[in-house]
This record gives structure tokens, C-alpha cells and sequence, in this order.
């Protein structure tokens, strides 16, 4: 009795341990919002930076492509215009690749270890880092592309996006070794959409008659599409902000083209080559030229993840 | 009769086999630059491994033949990532475990979570670009200006994300009986949290912060200019707050140089950091599913 009345008595917390306690809780609250910090942070100190540029150039600086020190005359269309063009012909590749790649994992073509294996070499892509993309896309790339170029320059030269000699450096190599860092993203990301498909619908498809590949493209495709169209985005993403493969591979040249045969630029390499040396208005243009990037990739990125709330699979 | 079996000629059967072979293809394209990749590199980096290349400064580029060692490189890269994994994954554990464990799923978390999922997408040169104006051209670390400092804290804001959202979803899967358990004989909510549920859910946060780890490794972007680079020896604790040297920033200065053995030097620098990431990438995977395993049975 008397034992059990003291172990009553001591029922409540030591204040030490309740102390400890809220302590705890409010680290982890604070480490949490973190990332709201970083991220509001970012964009501040960004945004604040190319102040001297916007106000001085305002608009004008997205549509010109003069980038003169000397004269301090910025305008950032080239790079501008080939972040976008690098990054949509990539997907433009990409995707049917990346697909079609999805649907030979998750069909049963072949034994299921030999897709397991398929599927984690093509995620291990994802694992190699970008310089040393860009340093085989140097070394190996482009000597094995070039008769191919000069193949392109020589009969369809007529077309503007191929009309100049090619040159060891282009935006087309960028666009090629872009397509080989995005095929492990969209692969990915497609063939888990893919695999969360009911088996339900596979299986009703085939019973009333429908043969393989009017299941996939009727059925299988149409239910796994916004998780494609996410991977897809999300893709678009990495491919805008990617850099040093670009960088290495795409020549910086601001002397703008319609050829993707000829050097290009993109807002990253102009980034990665410029930042370290640049002083005055020029690094102000160069903040104005990330944040321009920053909100594409911003944009990108949210409306991907609006995209996979708004349409994640409902069966 | 005949309509019972199958018919090569049906336009559907040639239909479907057409679209089958162009999913091998499809295949095909996509594995066969990781075969490339992967042999090339570690042919004709492995070619270039020699003892010399670990203990050896790099020469500076010009007429010379021998291009030296990467030992400041190797170090460096160690430093960097080291000092980038003590910032986040604290801050990235104490996040998620706030996001798991305390949130009641309110704005703030949904924030939050949302914050997360854009900070991955923040491109991983905006990173370098915000730690250069914030530490770099404020040389705000003891006057200092490029330093192994700012390039750790450059990796740290892309590590961040992968280790709250690893810490998350794995203290999401721990179930809840565990916690019922430990708060009914009495614990208090930061003893249930650090002596039950994170240990219960420690394998699988580990297998993403090393993961993210990895990643952050090979990242060059951030560094180029908060890290920049540094030919010579790391030799002390002051070296901190001065230019260093990493491989992935070594493969990329090197890479570009029209000599032959600076060039060489970068693919041995990319035949040990590819190998590195790799097998942490392979052994992950094998743990990952090794646990599985366990789990079912």
C-alpha cells in the first residue's frame, strides 16, 4: 500500500523532462521551416541583386541579345532562347524514348529479371554526375556525331535549324547529351505510373478483344498520362537548370543562330562562365538572367506538382 | 475454324508486333549510352590509376607532360561534402521528424512539404548563386571570400530536400502501434521519437541520406564559383576558408584544357568519382532490397 502511494505521488513529469520535452518540438519546428527560409531566401537575394539590371534595362533585357562589359549593353535572348529550345527538343527526344522504354520494362516481353536489371541500369544513369557526361560527350560524343552532322548540314542545310558548318562545339550536342541525362528521369517515372495501373483494367481491356498494344495505347496510356505529363515537367525542369554538361558541350557563344549547329548559350553556362570573373552591372545582369531562369524552373516545377495533386490515379 | 488461331497477316498481330520491336528499340537506345558510358570510363580512366595520383598536387596546365596527382581534389571533395552533410542533415532530420511526427497536417506543413518539393527543383547553379551573394561577395566568413566554407554550404541547400523528404516518408511507414507503445508505458514524446521510432526507421533514412550524399558529390554547378579551385595540398584547419579544389570541379577545369595530360588527369578524377557513386548507389540498392526480403518474412 505504501509502495503504490508513492508511485502515485510521483505520477506527474520532473518540469525537467517537460522542458526537454517542448524544446524538442520547437527545434523541429524551427529546423523544418528551414526550408521555407532557404527557399523565400533564394528568391529574395536574387530578385534584389538584379534590381540594378531590371531597373535599368526592364523588359528589353529578355528580347536583345547584345552582351557587351565594354559598353555595358545586356540583353539575354540568346540564352534565353536556347534554355528553351535545348530543353523542349530534348523532351522532344526523350519522351518517346522514355516511354516506349517504360512500357518494354513493365510488359512481360521478356523475364522478369532481365527488366529488373534493365530498369535499375537505367536508374544508375541518373547517378552519374553531369561534368562527367559532359566530359565523355566531349571526348566520345562528338567525334562520333560528327560525320553525322556534316550529313545533316549537307542535305537538309536548308533548313535554317541546320544551315551553318558544323562546329565541335553546338546546341545539338547539348541536346543529345541532355536526352541521355533525362531518359532515367522520365523512364523512371513512367514505368512506376505504369505499374500502379490496376491490373483491372488491363485485364478487361484484353477480355473484350483488344489486342496487346490497342490495350496499352486505349487503356493503359490514357489512365497513366498525368504521371507521365509530371515526370515529363519535372524532366523539363532538370533540363533548363542543368549545367555543367551543357556548359562543356554547348560553346558559349551569345552571337545568337537559328542553326543548332553553330555554338549556343543557355542561361546556366552563361552563369557557370561568367559569374566568377564579372563585376559591376554585369554580375546585376547575371542575377537578373538567374532569377529570369529561377521562375521558368519555378513555374515548371509547381505546375508539375499541381499537375500530380490535381490528377494522381483515382481507381 | 480458322479464327481460332493466330493469324501473322491480321493487321492487328502486324500492328502489335511493329510496336513491340519499337519498344525494344526504345530500350535499346536508352541502355546502350550507359554501357558506353560506363565501360569508357572506366577503361580509360582505370588506365590512367596510378599511387602517384593520390598523394600528387596537380600540376598547373601548360607544356608540361606529367599533370601530377589529385590528392587536394580528393581531400577537398571529402571536405566538402562532409561539411555539407554536417548542415543538412541535422536540419533535414529535425525537419522531417517535425513533419512526421509533431504536424497535424495543417497549412504550415503543407507548406512545407511543398517547399521541399520546389527547393529540389531549384536549379543546383541557383544554389551557387545564392551562396555567392550571401557569404562570397559579402566575404561575411572572416573576410574570406571562395572557400570550402561556402561550397559545403552550397551542396548543403541541395542535400536538404532528399534528407527531409527521406526522413519523412520513413518515419511515416513506422507503424503506429510503436508510438502507442512507447508513449503508454510512460515515455515522453522526444524519448518515444529518439529511442523508438527513428531507430525503427533508421535504415531506410540512411539509405537516402547516402544517397543524397552521393548526388551532392558529383554536383560541380554550386561549386565552380563559392569553392572554385585550389591546386595545392590541404594541409590544415585555416585552409577552410580558402579556395579548394574538388574532383568534380577538376574534371570540369581539366576537361576544357587543350593538354593532353590535364585531360587525362580528368578521366582518372572521373573513373574514382563514378566508381564511388556507383557503388554507393549498388550497395544501397542491395540493402533496400535485402530489407524488403526480411520485412516479408
Amino acid at each position: 500500500m505504501e509502495e503504490k502511494l508513492t508511485l502515485f505521488k510521483n505520477r506527474k513529469r520532473f518540469g525537467i523532462e517537460k522542458n526537454i520535452d517542448i524544446i524538442f518540438k520547437n527545434t523541429a519546428l524551427v529546423l523544418s521551416s528551414f526550408v521555407a527560409i532557404i527557399l523565400l531566401g533564394i528568391i529574395l537575394v536574387v530578385f534584389f541583386q538584379s534590381f540594378d539590371s531590371f531597373s535599368r534595362y526592364g523588359l528589353k533585357f529578355l528580347v536583345t541579345s547584345e552582351w557587351n562589359p565594354v559598353k555595358d549593353e545586356y540583353g539575354a535572348f540568346t540564352a534565353i532562347y536556347g534554355t528553351l529550345v535545348t530543353s523542349f527538343l530534348s523532351l522532344l527526344i526523350t519522351i518517346p524514348l522514355g516511354v516506349g522504354t517504360a512500357i518494354f520494362i513493365t510488359e512481360d516481353f521478356v523475364p522478369k529479371v532481365v527488366r529488373e536489371i534493365i530498369g535499375s541500369f537505367v536508374e544508375l544513369l541518373a547517378a552519374i554526375p553531369s561534368v562527367v557526361l559532359g566530359l565523355w560527350a566531349i571526348f566520345v560524343m562528338e567525334p562520333f556525331f560528327r560525320a553525322f552532322f556534316v550529313f545533316l548540314h549537307n542535305f537538309f542545310g536548308w533548313i535554317p535549324l541546320f544551315s551553318t558548318e558544323p562546329t565541335s562545339r553546338n546546341s545539338l550536342l547539348a541536346i543529345l547529351i541532355l536526352v541521355v541525362m533525362l531518359l532515367p528521369i522520365v523512364t523512371s517515372i513512367a514505368r512506376d505510373t505504369l505499374n500502379q495501373v490496376p491490373k483491372k483494367l488491363r485485364n478487361a481491356a484484353y477480355g473484350i478483344g483488344a489486342s496487346r498494344w490497342k490495350t496499352i495505347f486505349s487503356v493503359i496510356l490514357p489512365a497513366a498520362l498525368s504521371g507521365i505529363m509530371a515526370g515529363v515537367l519535372l524532366a523539363l525542369g532538370r533540363a533548363m537548370g542543368e549545367t555543367m554538361a551543357v556548359t562543356m558541350i554547348i560553346g558559349n557563344s551569345n552571337a545568337f543562330s537559328w542553326s543548332l549547329l553553330s555554338p549556343g548559350y543557355t542561361i546556366s553556362s552563361m552563369l557557370a562562365n561568367q559569374f566568377g570573373e564579372s563585376d559591376g552591372s554585369q554580375v546585376s545582369s547575371l542575377f537578373y538572367a538567374a532569377f529570369v531562369l529561377m521562375i521558368l524552373s519555378l513555374v515548371v516545377n509547381i505546375f508539375a506538382q499541381w499537375l500530380v495533386k490535381k490528377f494522381s490515379l483515382k481507381y | 475454324m480458322n479464327s481460332l488461331y493466330y493469324q501473322k497477316r491480321l493487321s492487328r498481330n502486324i500492328g502489335d508486333k511493329f510496336f513491340t520491336s519499337l519498344s525494344v528499340i526504345c530500350a535499346l537506345i536508352a541502355i546502350l549510352p550507359l554501357i558506353f558510358l560506363v565501360t569508357y570510363i572506366l577503361i580509360k580512366g582505370g588506365s590512367q590509376i596510378t599511387p602517384e595520383l593520390f598523394t600528387l598536387e596537380p600540376n598547373p596546365p601548360g607544356d608540361d607532360l606529367d599533370a601530377g596527382g589529385i590528392n587536394p581534389a580528393l581531400i577537398g571533395t571529402l571536405i566538402i561534402t562532409t561539411i555539407a552533410s554536417i548542415i543538412a542533415i541535422p536540419v533535414g532530420v529535425g525537419g522531417g521528424i517535425y513533419l512526421a511526427e509533431y504536424s497535424k497536417g495543417g497549412a504550415f506543413t503543407r507548406f512545407i512539404r511543398f517547399g521541399v518539393n520546389v527547393l529540389a527543383g531549384v536549379p543546383s547553379i541557383i544554389a551557387g548563386v545564392f551562396i555567392y551573394a550571401l557569404i562570397v561577395s559579402t566575404k561575411i566568413l572572416f573576410g574570406s571570400m571562395y572557400s570550402g566554407l561556402a561550397g559545403g554550404m552550397a551542396l548543403s541547400i541541395l542535400m536538404l530536400p532528399t534528407v527531409i523528404k527521406t526522413t519523412d516518408e520513413g518515419l511515416k511507414l513506422v507503424p503506429n502501434e510503436l508510438r502507442y507503445a512507447s508513449l503508454g508505458v510512460g515515455a515522453s514524446m522526444y524519448t518515444t521519437i529518439l529511442k523508438v521510432t527513428l531507430p525503427s526507421a533508421f535504415r531506410s533514412i540512411a539509405t537516402g541520406v547516402v544517397l543524397g550524399i552521393a548526388r551532392a558529390a558529383g554536383e560541380t554547378a554550386p561549386l565552380i564559383f563559392t569553392a572554385l579551385f585550389s591546386y595545392y595540398y590541404i594541409t590544415g584547419f585555416g585552409d577552410l576558408f580558402y579556395e579548394m579544389g574538388s574532383l568534380a570541379v577538376l574534371i570540369y577545369n581539366f576537361a576544357l584544357e587543350p593538354y593532353d595530360a590535364q585531360n587525362k588527369l580528368a578521366w582518372a578524377a572521373s573513373f574514382i568519382l563514378v566508381l564511388s557513386i556507383l557503388s554507393v548507389n549498388i550497395f544501397s540498392r542491395i540493402l533496400a532490397a535485402f530489407t524488403e526480403k526480411t520485412k516479408r518474412l
